[in-house]
């Protein structure tokens, strides 16, 4: 090394100015300041969802290396002798009674689960509500396909990580849910009974799976996360965030705040703001009260029974797939030569064909996107939702998809609330499951359009302004106020992709797959509407305003009111 | 109403067809003026935000303290109550002491911090010039290694790198056994005793009122070694009905006793305890899934996700007048895998 750093020898004149200095004349802190001190941050309240999962998973981190100071994953039967009268004396696992301990033995113990168990399904919601909004603002379009695939990765480990956690307290309820799992992997063709021995370490539910969900739990998928959420910020730092269009605002420039201190304020104080509200719930409401539920045992079970929402949807996909339909069998006994071999559909499909639609969509869809419209360039300016209709009622069609085998999950309880038939709710969200995305789809289009239409009537004739106004010769109008121009611009300026109709390749042939594109750019673009141009407010200026003053004449009479 | 201005799609003067759209652009006016806020401008509103930010920090350390209150002086004892109220002073403390802090900074920054807006230019991610670099780069690293020019190299590493990966798999082979016949057998034979779950019991046909429905486990389960895993396959429910109610089919006449029939209570979904009985319409209801089954038609499938009748368990009953088993299961208990039909 020449001595660059040694030869001009900066002395710093405070303690502080020497720590500082130390550090930076050895990792060059300096150079990282000057990139990031004032880099520039975009604020929209719907950036904040990808914060509160951040947030949430270092309060995973946090309360879960506490747990695990006192919580003993094994499955060795052992009688109770803690604090908590009513099952004092029983035989249970020691992971169910160290659970037990933390909850009624360990001061803050009880606390610090709640608080872990609360942000495990605010992780989950978090970075399931932070997609939704890449996916309706169009974030994921280049360059950010591949942080929109690390994300979707990371929404897989999230309910991964909330599952394995779910089943460590080997309460009654989890176990359960173990058993289904069990059921599943085992209606998987050929090798899934090998699956569930090598899980288990053997039959169902054997000592070993409680300390194995606690590995993956604590160690394997913790550190995929953490991988995965170091590499989506890196390329968060790479690719700079996006920012909806508006004034000032381009597909070349971020507008926002710098990172100090207004950002860094902001940003810092809402993890506080994460952990406050966690803490409150936590302090009112309980979750998962697994000394109600007793130790696992394979023979009882209690009604009105669910998962984590996070494993609703599949759990309610199992409820909704009928076992048999119209004297038709789902489970097939297939002739083999060497014998009969079983296949459940009726459990296999329902537990693959729906996330497996839902994550193929979802992981293929930027590039779907960039094949139907041929735009491969950079995106940097968000779509607002209404004004990528096609897109938007696709995603709704997604989440009603998602929502209706999510009610499905409750349908015993739906049918107790509201005293109906649970054979009857079961019927009906098996039809909905299949038309309620169609018509989500139909209709969240249609408020988009409709709200683009509505955007144009505001740039054209200006906002309503409740005042009604009579004219001298009788009429009653509302009169209208143009809005100012950056409002006006916000409203225009977007892209409103039109039809690509097919285009013949070199040879002058028009291939399957480019007629199928057509007909796909089609389906997306044929309904549009499209932002107002500058000759347009003219004409409407000009010609005078629909429902606004008519007249220079009736003007002056509005005014002299 | 359809007026030239109503932006319908159907309208073509205000639609814009392909290349008539984008030809003609609003200017950006560019980010709209600043506008000051109130402690920007009045310094009485600029010391109230500090003072609520002030108070906001005081929020936090009441909170702590609140903590350590419920940490130091709330005792544990037997009672839930005082559990209770430890968790919520614990929580309500923790909340005050972190919304405390939060709020108080966003309140900071958000009253107090210069909130101009900047601009910042966004530069190519992959500049040309880099790109030529890196490739030439690589050319280079590639061409000093000589892998492109020496197959044998390549081609032997890339086996050995192959080969290398299956002891990583093999050696988890020991995780659990093959799964052999066990699933096929559980503690059910002939002359077991039908006893009660979890007290181990024997019952007495004579015990079993018509409508009654009892949850049974086989004699000797609770003194099994495998008791859980043996639990989980031979969980039964118990339940007399009028003998002419039931419909048994040819070959299993003498699987009940004077209307009593017993079938595994683990449900042919899933596996979850087909726990609820239905006395009046004689139905098992599995609060899982909600498959339903008929008794009087062999637990036959008449509703949920559930493809399979449960298995009955034949029963009979020995010179004491207990219930016993007449054999084990006559085919698999729980739910389907691959090899259940072998």
């Amino acid at each position: 090394m020449s001595s660059s750093a040694a030869g001009h020898q900066y002395q710093p004149k405070t303690n502080v100015g020497k720590i500082a200095n130390f550090v930076d004349t050895r990792v060059g802190g300096s150079a990282i300041v000057k990139e990031f001190g004032r880099k520039i941050f975009p604020d929209h309240w719907t950036f904040m969802f990808g914060e509160v999962a951040l947030y949430s998973f270092v309060i995973l981190l946090l309360s879960g290396t506490f747990l695990t100071f006192f919580f003993d994953p094994s499955m060795a039967e052992t009688h109770y002798e803690g604090s908590y009268v009513p099952l004092r004396g029983i035989e249970m696992s020691v992971a169910y009674a160290s659970s037990l301990d933390i909850s009624f033995d360990i001061r803050g113990g009880l606390f610090m689960r709640q608080v872990h168990h609360w942000s495990a399904l605010l992780f989950v919601a978090a970075v399931s509500v932070h997609m939704l909004r890449v996916f309706f603002t169009g974030a994921f379009r280049r360059p950010r396909e591949l942080n929109w695939v690390i994300g979707g990765v990371l929404l897989i480990l999230a309910m991964a990580a909330g599952f394995t956690g779910y089943s460590l307290p080997d309460d009654l309820l989890s176990g359960n849910g173990l058993r289904i799992i069990d059921g599943v992997i085992k209606s998987i063709p050929v090798v899934g009974t090998y699956i569930s021995f090598f899980l288990f370490g053997g039959e169902f539910p054997g000592t070993v799976i409680i300390p194995r969900l606690y590995v993956l739990h604590i160690l394997l998928i913790p550190a995929l996360i953490l991988l995965l959420i170091a590499m989506h910020l890196f390329l968060v730092v790479v690719h700079k965030h996006t920012q909806f269009p508006g004034p000032g605002r381009t597909n070349d420039n971020v507008v926002g705040y710098p990172v100090g201190p207004v950002y860094a304020a902001k940003a810092g104080g809402f993890f506080f703001i994460v952990f406050g509200i966690i803490a409150a719930i936590s302090a009112a409401f309980t979750i998962n009260p697994i000394w109600n539920y007793g130790p696992y045992d394979p023979s009882p079970v209690s009604a009105g029974t669910q998962p984590d929402w996070y494993i609703g949807w599949v759990d309610g996909a199992l409820r909704l797939m009928p076992g048999i339909l119209a004297g038709f069998p789902f489970e097939w006994e297939i002739p083999f030569p060497w014998g009969t071999n079983t296949l459940s559909l009726n459990v296999l499909f329902p537990a693959l064909v729906p996330a497996g639609i839902v994550f193929t969509l979802l992981f293929a869809w930027p590039w779907i996107e960039a094949w139907v419209t041929k735009d491969r360039r950079e995106k940097h300016l968000l779509d607002r939702p209404r004004n990528a209709p096609t897109r938007t009622g696709i995603g709704v069609a997604g989440v009603v998809f998602y929502c209706v085998m999510w009610a499905a999950a409750s349908s015993d309880l739906i049918a107790t609330h509201f005293m109906v038939s649970l054979n009857d709710v079961t019927y009906w969200l098996r039809v909905l499951v299949i038309i309620g995305p169609v018509i989500g789809f139909i209709v969240a289009r249609r408020i988009a359009l409709a709200l683009q239409r509505k955007d144009r009537e505001i740039v054209l004739h200006g906002r309503e302004t409740g005042r009604i106004v009579r004219l001298p010769h009788g009429e009653f109008i509302e009169v209208h106020e143009p809005v100012d121009e950056y409002k006006r611009y916000k409203l225009v300026s977007f892209d409103s992709p039109v039809t690509l109709s097919a285009e013949a390749d070199v040879n002058g042939h028009v291939s399957k797959g480019e007629k199928g594109r057509a007909w796909a750019s089609k389906f997306f673009f044929e309904d549009r509407v499209a932002p107002v141009t500058p000759a347009e407010l003219e004409e409407a200026h000009s010609h005078g305003h629909h429902g606004e003053v008519a007249s220079e004449h009736d003007k002056a009479a509005i005014s002299n009111k | 109403m359809a007026d030239h201005s109503d932006g319908s799609p159907e309208n073509a003067v205000t639609v814009a067809k392909p290349g008539q759209g984008g030809v003609q652009k609003f200017q950006d006016p560019g980010l709209p003026p600043h506008r000051p806020r109130l402690a920007d401008v009045d310094p009485r509103a600029e010391k109230r935000a500090e003072r609520q930010v002030g108070v906001l920090f005081l929020v936090s350390i009441f909170g702590t303290l609140l903590f350590f209150f419920g940490y130091f002086f709330i005792p544990l004892d037997q009672t839930i109550a005082n559990l209770r109220l430890q968790n919520l002073l614990l929580g309500l403390g923790t909340a005050f002491a972190m919304l405390g802090i939060g709020v108080g900074i966003v309140h900071w920054a958000k009253t107090l911090m210069p909130d101009h807006e900047i601009a910042e230019d966004r530069h190519e991610i992959r500049p040309e010039a880099d790109r030529a670099d890196a490739e030439k780069i690589v050319g280079d690293i590639l061409e000093e290694s000589g892998i492109k020019r020496r197959p044998l190299i390549r081609n032997t590493l890339l086996g050995a790198g192959i080969l290398a990966i299956f002891p990583a798999i093999a050696i988890f082979r020991d995780l659990g056994p093959l799964p052999g016949d066990v699933l096929r057998q559980t503690m059910w034979d002939e002359g077991v005793r039908l006893t009660r779950d979890p007290s181990g019991t024997p019952i007495r046909a004579s015990d079993v009122t018509i409508g009654s429905a009892f949850h049974v486990i086989p004699e000797g389960l609770n003194e099994a070694e495998h008791k859980l895993e043996e639990k989980a396959k031979a969980v039964v429910l118990l339940m007399r009905l009028s003998p002419e109610s039931l419909n048994p089919s040819p070959g299993r006449e003498d699987w009940g006793y004077e209307g009593i029939v017993a079938y595994s209570k683990i449900c042919t979904h899933v596996g979850c305890p087909v726990a609820l009985y239905e006395q009046q319409t004689h139905h098992l209801l599995c609060p899982c899934h909600q498959s339903t089954f008929d008794v009087t038609q062999e637990a036959k499938v008449i509703f949920g996700p559930a493809a399979r009748p449960l298995p009955q368990l034949p029963i009979s009953v020995d010179d004491e007048g207990y219930l016993v088993a007449t054999s084990d299961f006559q085919e698999p208990v729980g739910p389907s895998y691959w090899e259940r039909g072998v």
